[in-house]
């Protein structure tokens, strides 16, 4: 952590404070989710503690983006009871970020533009959120493509930049709905190593949903298990985390300076 | 377009294609050049020329009127009229389109009325602007009004609606409310489809203007064509048509220059057919059909679009 301290913006918490966790419980309780229509989800009991990273595994059409974007707020529960630290969730707020699979990036505005978003909406001033959003930028290796529109850089770029809007708007949560999902197997590896770095510090609960249970095992504290319409099970993922290995103060250092000195 | 100075690397353009505006001047001269021989031989096949005023006999025309003072007054009366109408048009066009767009109950008790005035023709409105208004002048802005304001409308409505969703959800989950889903996602995202509505209502409302100054007009130079035909000054009816399509030509160039400056965000394809390379570049064998998942850099193909040909 120490290592970003220079070029990280206002977090909500002090860069070396013992624990500088700001992230958020969420439970579900006996909820039945999707829509009216056609539920997808049912008697689904999770508790997802504050700070910790849950993937969110299962086949497609599961109920993996249901149970998302009803934890974002998109979709009031039929069935049930969602709250955020023992308040109900009354639609989306800026608590609960979202990370989309396909380009949520508006195409108008360019990625620093697009980063600034959140933080006009904050009602930051325009010098302050620029400076912020370059800094986001930045952290996620993208300070040279901060004035490029969306569809000018990668996929994995604009992923990043996607990444690096929802963490400016320092929210407590942040939702991601197969974030890597269309990305080649080589930038995902790096989209997931630099998952780590960023999050590591910002203490946001994290809900990730993948296909990719290896993806899964490897991001997770814990992985919860999608299947028939309901909520197998969640299961702790042994320790030491093979994330760990990635979490290392040094090793995101030694990153950071081969980033730099490739340019990139 | 020229001034892309500060964003020098992007959207630099290195020659504009004098080639091109040969041929398209040369085009144009081709055209007058067979009227002025048709005309000018008395050419009297099935069609018949003999009747028809050479393109010298306009040009004289033309000159005469430049140096009067009534032919400045008809051009400002009838620009007046069509950019109040237009305008107008454009602004309640685009209200009334995003909010039946994005409101049911707007939709329905604005969408009937809608549907059933939309197929009658502006001009055929004529009768209504006479009972309505207190002065022809506000009667032809009306019709003007009404023939822009239905093609931005529709415009405007498809377009919002086929707005990306996740567009809209990713401002819900940053905090933002309504106005600024309008401001940052509904507006801009729905400018291309809008300046599409914008471009045929100019068109249709100048049709509309010319004809409803031919109908109930005091000048403009939809009122003098007529006047000119009614006194059989063929050549001066000639005048008014190319002065017509002058500035109908003028006027949608506008619309479409700034159309292409609000949306300059919107991807193109970089194949643009029979280009010659952009500028004197280096080779570069290894890099040429990037795919679009790597394609780090900025491709330079996209420099070759023709922004400045209209």
């Amino acid at each position: 952590m120490s290592t970003s301290s220079d070029t990280k913006p206002d977090l909500r918490t002090v860069d070396n404070a013992p624990s500088p966790v700001r992230g958020t419980r969420l439970t579900l309780h006996a909820a039945t989710l999707g829509r009216p229509d056609a539920s997808v989800l049912e008697g689904v009991d999770l508790d997802i503690t504050p700070g910790e990273i849950l993937t969110v595994v299962g086949r497609s059409g599961c109920g993996k983006s249901t149970l998302l974007r009803t934890l974002a707020g998109l979709l009031p529960p039929l069935a049930g009871k969602i709250s955020q630290d023992g308040q109900s969730l009354a639609g989306p707020t800026a608590e609960r970020a979202l990370v989309f699979q396909e380009d949520a990036l508006l195409p108008w505005r360019t990625l620093r533009a697009n980063v600034e978003l959140p933080l006009a909406i904050r009602g930051l001033s325009r010098p302050n959120r620029r400076t912020q959003a370059e800094a986001w930028l930045a952290r996620v290796g993208l300070a040279e493509q901060a004035r490029q529109l969306p569809h000018r850089v990668s996929g994995g770029q604009r992923q990043r930049a996607q990444l690096a809007r929802a963490l400016a708007g320092a929210p407590h949560a942040v939702l991601m709905d197969e974030p890597f999902g269309a990305l080649d197997a080589q930038t995902r590896a790096g989209m997931q190593d630099l998952l780590v770095e960023v999050l590591h510090g910002t203490g946001a609960t994290v809900v990730f949903v993948t296909h990719d249970v290896d993806e899964a095992l490897f991001l997770g504290d814990r992985v919860a298990l999608l299947g028939a319409g309901r909520l197998i099970s969640v299961r702790e993922v042994p320790r030491p985390r093979e994330r760990a290995a990635h979490d290392n103060p040094a090793r995101i250092a030694l990153r950071r300076e081969v980033l730099t000195s490739l340019g990139s | 377009m020229s001034r892309s100075a500060p964003r020098a690397g992007r959207y630099r353009r290195p020659f504009p294609p004098i080639g091109r505006y040969a041929l398209r001047v040369a085009a144009l001269a081709a055209a007058l050049g067979l009227w002025q021989l048709l005309t000018g031989l008395d050419v009297d096949l099935w069609l018949r020329f003999s009747q028809f005023p050479t393109v010298t006999d306009v040009a004289h025309a033309f000159a005469d009127r430049l140096l009067g003072a009534d032919y400045w007054t008809d051009l400002t009366d009838s620009l007046t009229r069509i950019l109040t109408g237009f305008l107008l048009a454009a602004v309640v066009g685009v209200a009334v389109g995003v909010l039946v767009a994005r409101s049911r109950l707007a939709e329905d008790l604005l969408g009937p009325l809608l549907e059933v005035v939309r197929p009658i023709p502006a001009i055929a409105l004529v009768p209504v602007a006479i009972l309505l208004f207190p002065s022809n002048e506000q009667g032809i802005v009306f019709i003007t009004f009404t023939a822009a304001f239905f093609p931005i409308l529709v415009s405007t409505r498809h377009a919002v609606r086929a707005l990306t969703p996740v567009w809209e959800e990713a401002v819900l989950t940053m905090g933002g409310g309504q106005w600024r889903i309008l401001g940052s996602v509904v507006l801009p995202g729905a400018l291309p489809g809008i300046f599409g509505g914008l471009s045929v209502g100019l068109g249709v409302s100048w049709i509309c203007v010319i004809s409803a100054e031919m109908i109930s007009g005091q000048y403009g130079v939809g009122y003098r064509t007529w006047q000119d035909y009614t006194i059989v000054n063929y050549p001066g009816v000639f005048v008014g048509m190319v002065t017509i399509g002058v500035l109908g030509w003028l006027t949608s160039t506008a619309v479409e220059l700034l159309g292409r400056r609000l949306t300059r965000w919107l991807p193109r394809t970089s194949y643009v057919p029979g280009a010659r390379p952009a500028a004197p570049r280096a080779p570069v064998p290894a890099r040429q059909a990037p795919t679009a998942a790597h394609t780090d850099q900025p491709s330079d193909t996209e420099e070759a679009r023709d922004e400045h040909l209209v």
